[in-house]
């Protein structure tokens, strides 16, 4: 009987008799689902999703990549190592615990002993609860990313993750590859709960009713998440109204969606650059800045964002993103072939030489294709160019071997700033403090060190924003890498959903404050 | 017979013995797991305590051994994106294949013996060569553009059936399916559609040339001269005789068909063991690949041994023993 009803509801509503109420029940689909309900077993882009529906953080980032208090009213900075955050009260979890300094303080802790968050939160010591609504975060150094850092903070029920489950296990315990309470159970503070969840294939969300920010217009009161892989498929399931909302939307889809007038396209200018390494220890000829300028003069980026990307990209000069710290608006796109045959010459390559290319093949938007128009660019100054494209799967290991002359590489920086990119892509590689991880360009300078290491304690905005600025104008003029473009980020939705007020340069639109038109 | 099962037996699990250490071999080419598991700015260190802990850094033949010690008393070990045993997610998901693979075969058999009888009793009709020259087209196009065009004439350009997934299920008798509820049905059409034309118009043609056969041998003559109906000859005893080698080749390709799932089930995004399988090579989640190519080693196994067993019981003359 109750399923005849809605059935009766749903031919009324379709009808156009629509009931004057400001529930609404939407389906969302991405590529792949949440991996676990333990917010800290991972970080990744459907992890922050998660996070950001059923926990709340402490601060959150805005549209203008401004900060707003969630679970934090207030916060400020008594001396060089503490921030005081002045927390919201009257917050209560999904279990029903009310929300304080403690778990805080508890969160805190359990995130330094995460394998994903660790390195992240190393600058951090544990926290001071002052009193039950308020709490120093201390660093041990002086640190200008507090902030930033304070937006991975979800306050976790540490009530609820305390103690030990029916196995004997402690419930608080992290772990990967293995079934934990944490991955099973959730209490967070957020608007949605979870209703229930097939991994891989979907996950039922509900409002949850005792929500502290009854400002939110949010009126979402059932949300599913589905997981759908294929690119065609979930535009399919768009186009035909199984779902209300995909990510993202394939370049060569846009047009489609765009025409349908039920249906509506929001694209974004995205924060992760594409770029190539170019590897000074496996061949020497690299190690010539003539050479590398010439390189970067030989790739038609804006060529590649028109053609390969259908203008779904932003074409790069440097690795900081518009909005960033370190974003250097003076440097400027470098294509230019007159210019790049005339420094080959000059370095002695009149010739040209061999190199060896490897670039993955399902990892970014068009990679592969990327990577071929860049080798048929470099055959014009003659540079003969080796490429071999592999799956992600096969990619990484190679990559972690520098295991080639040119190699492609993605990066979003996890704390939304500039020094990020270079910490892991461009500074000297030390085993110790895990700086240059990634840099298999092997570019190393001195100075380039010294001003990011000198950022990364410096609190003054100003002071530091100039210091980022001049690590891309060296890393611009010394060609250590060969910038491609920032991947644009995509939405499509029924136009009953308010999407825009939602979505951000993250990607973790903030569902809770969705409103869906009856 | 039983002499048969026993060498049948041994053989299958030498058999299965191959796959497991081809499985098991190849799974260190498939790439590193730890780059799924964790997230960019995870110190490489970090990754190699990582890699210890879960005996990733173990000799080859250290790993396979203890591997086969679980595999014998079930385990293959913990899929890492899901956290739970591989053959448990996996047998969970075996589910939807063989709903799907069940309603194609229901297609199958529902359009191939009808539309067969007729064109090879009436071969020159019009309709027996549309039928024929359909089926030649339809054995050339890959089963994933079938899918895709059916995707997008009937869910997006009419509206009629759901894009993706397996929609809404029921229990009956102790059956989890999408056959119980309206939504699991147009659900499970397109997909069971796009799966069955892998292997409809082969059984079409498979008919249709056994019933011409049939229809020209003796005792069908015979049945004539004796005055019989043209509609008992052709329906009860040529018909007989035409379905016999049908059932027995038919019985391996449907049996085969749980492993052919994979582009339809991707297309689809139906959770069943194909696309299950795709998606865990994409995350190099290891214990999953390997205990599928295991388990759908072990159906092939198994539905050739039945169909042995079947030869033996609808042709008695065929022996056994020999065969095995």
């Amino acid at each position: 009987m109750k399923y005849g009803l809605t059935k009766i509801a749903g031919a009324l509503l379709a009808a156009g008799f629509a009931f004057n109420t400001a529930a609404a029940d939407i389906t969302i689909a991405y590529p792949s689902d949440p991996i676990s309900m333990d917010i800290h077993e991972q970080l990744s882009g459907g992890m922050m999703q998660l996070s950001h529906m059923t926990f709340d953080p402490l601060v959150r980032w805005t549209q203008d990549l401004q900060f707003e208090g969630r679970l934090a009213e207030k916060w400020e900075r008594i001396d060089p190592l503490t921030v005081r955050f002045t927390l919201r009260k009257g917050v209560k979890f999904h279990s029903g615990n009310d929300f304080t300094a403690n778990d805080i303080a508890w969160t805190l802790d359990r995130l330094k002993t995460s394998t994903d968050y660790k390195g992240l939160f190393e600058a951090f010591a544990s926290a001071k609860v002052i009193d039950d609504y308020t709490i120093d975060l201390v660093t041990t150094e002086p640190y200008p990313l507090l902030l930033p850092m304070a937006t991975y903070i979800f306050a976790m029920d540490s009530k609820f993750y305390t103690g030990v489950d029916e196995n004997n296990k402690d419930k608080s315990a992290i772990i990967k590859f293995g079934n934990t309470f944490a991955s099973n159970n959730m209490s967070g503070t957020g608007p949605f709960k979870v209703k229930s969840r097939e991994q891989g294939i979907k996950w039922e969300f509900e409002r949850f009713d005792g929500y502290w920010d009854k400002q939110s217009p949010g009126n979402v009161d059932n949300l599913t998440l589905v997981a759908i892989k294929e690119d065609a498929t979930r535009v399919a399931a768009l186009l035909s109204g199984d779902v209300d909302m995909i990510s993202p939307v394939a370049p060569n889809d846009h047009k489609r969606v765009k025409q349908n007038n039920k249906l509506e396209l929001v694209t974004l200018p995205g924060t992760r650059i594409i770029t190539f390494q170019m590897n000074q220890k496996s061949n020497p000829a690299l190690q010539d800045v003539r050479v590398r300028q010439a390189i970067v003069h030989a790739i038609n980026n804006e060529g590649i964002v028109k053609k390969i990307m259908k203008d779904f990209a932003t074409v790069a000069s440097q690795q900081s993103p518009q909005g960033y710290l370190g974003h250097t608006p003076e440097l400027e796109v470098r294509y230019d072939l007159k210019r790049a045959k005339q420094l080959m010459k000059e370095a002695g390559y009149e010739n040209g030489f061999k190199l060896s290319m490897i670039a993955p093949s399902d990892r970014y938007i068009n990679d592969a294709k990327i990577a071929q128009a860049t080798a048929s660019m470099l055959a014009k100054i003659g540079i003969k160019v080796d490429l071999k494209t592999m799956p992600k799967a096969q990619y990484w290991p190679e990559f972690d071997k520098c295991a080639a002359d040119m190699l492609m590489i993605g990066w979003h920086s996890d704390t939304e700033d500039s020094a990020n990119f270079t910490e892991f892509l461009t500074m000297t590689r030390d085993e110790k403090t895990g700086m240059g991880q990634y840099n298999c360009g092997y570019y190393s300078n001195a100075k380039v060190d010294k001003l990011v290491n000198d950022a990364n304690t410096e609190t003054d905005t100003t002071k530091r924003a100039a210091m980022l600025k001049e690590v891309e104008t060296i890393l611009h003029n010394e060609a250590a890498f060969v910038p491609l473009h920032w991947q644009n980020l995509s939405w499509g939705a029924n136009k009953k959903l308010n999407m825009k007020p939602v979505i951000n340069v993250m990607e973790f639109p903030y569902l809770g404050d969705l409103v869906v038109a009856e | 017979m039983f002499t048969f099962l026993l060498k049948r037996l041994v053989q299958a699990t030498i058999v299965m013995l191959v796959i497991s250490l081809v499985a098991f071999a190849v799974k260190d080419n498939l790439g590193d797991p730890l780059r799924e598991l964790t997230g960019q700015s995870v110190s490489e260190a970090e990754r190699q305590k990582m890699r210890t802990e879960m005996g990733l850094n173990d000799p080859f033949v250290v790993q396979y051994k203890r591997f086969l010690i679980n595999a014998v008393q079930g385990d293959f070990g913990t899929s890492y994106t899901f956290n739970r045993p591989a053959l448990e997610v996996i047998l969970d998901r075996l589910v939807a294949t063989l709903e799907l693979v069940f309603a194609a075969t229901l297609i199958i058999i529902g359009l191939s013996i009808p539309l067969g009888v007729y064109c090879a009793i009436n071969p020159k009709h019009g309709f027996s060569k549309l039928v024929m020259a359909i089926s030649s087209i339809g054995i050339s196009i890959p089963v994933f553009l079938t899918a895709i065009l059916l995707m997008y004439v009937f869910s997006i350009e009419l509206g009629w059936l759901p894009a993706y997934g397996r929609g809404e299920t029921a229990n009956w008798l102790g059956w989890e399916s999408g056959f119980f509820t309206l939504d699991g049905l147009a659900h499970l059409i397109l997909p069971a559609f796009a799966l069955a034309s892998i292997m409809l118009p082969l059984f079409i043609r498979l008919v249709r040339s056994e019933m011409i056969e049939q229809l020209s041998s003796e005792y069908v003559k015979f049945a004539y001269a004796k005055g019989l109906p043209q509609r008992r000859v052709w329906y009860l005893h040529a018909l007989k005789n035409t379905l016999l080698p049908v059932l027995t080749v038919g019985g391996v390709q449907i049996g085969t068909m749980v492993a052919y799932t994979i582009l339809t089930e991707k297309v689809f995004q139906w959770p069943g063991t194909g696309f299950l399988f795709l998606d865990s090579i994409q995350r190099t989640d290891t214990p999953v690949i390997t205990a599928y190519v295991i388990v759908v080693g072990l159906i092939f196994v198994i539905t050739n041994t039945i169909v042995d067993l079947l030869y033996g019981l609808i042709n008695p003359t065929v022996n056994l023993t020999a065969k095995g």
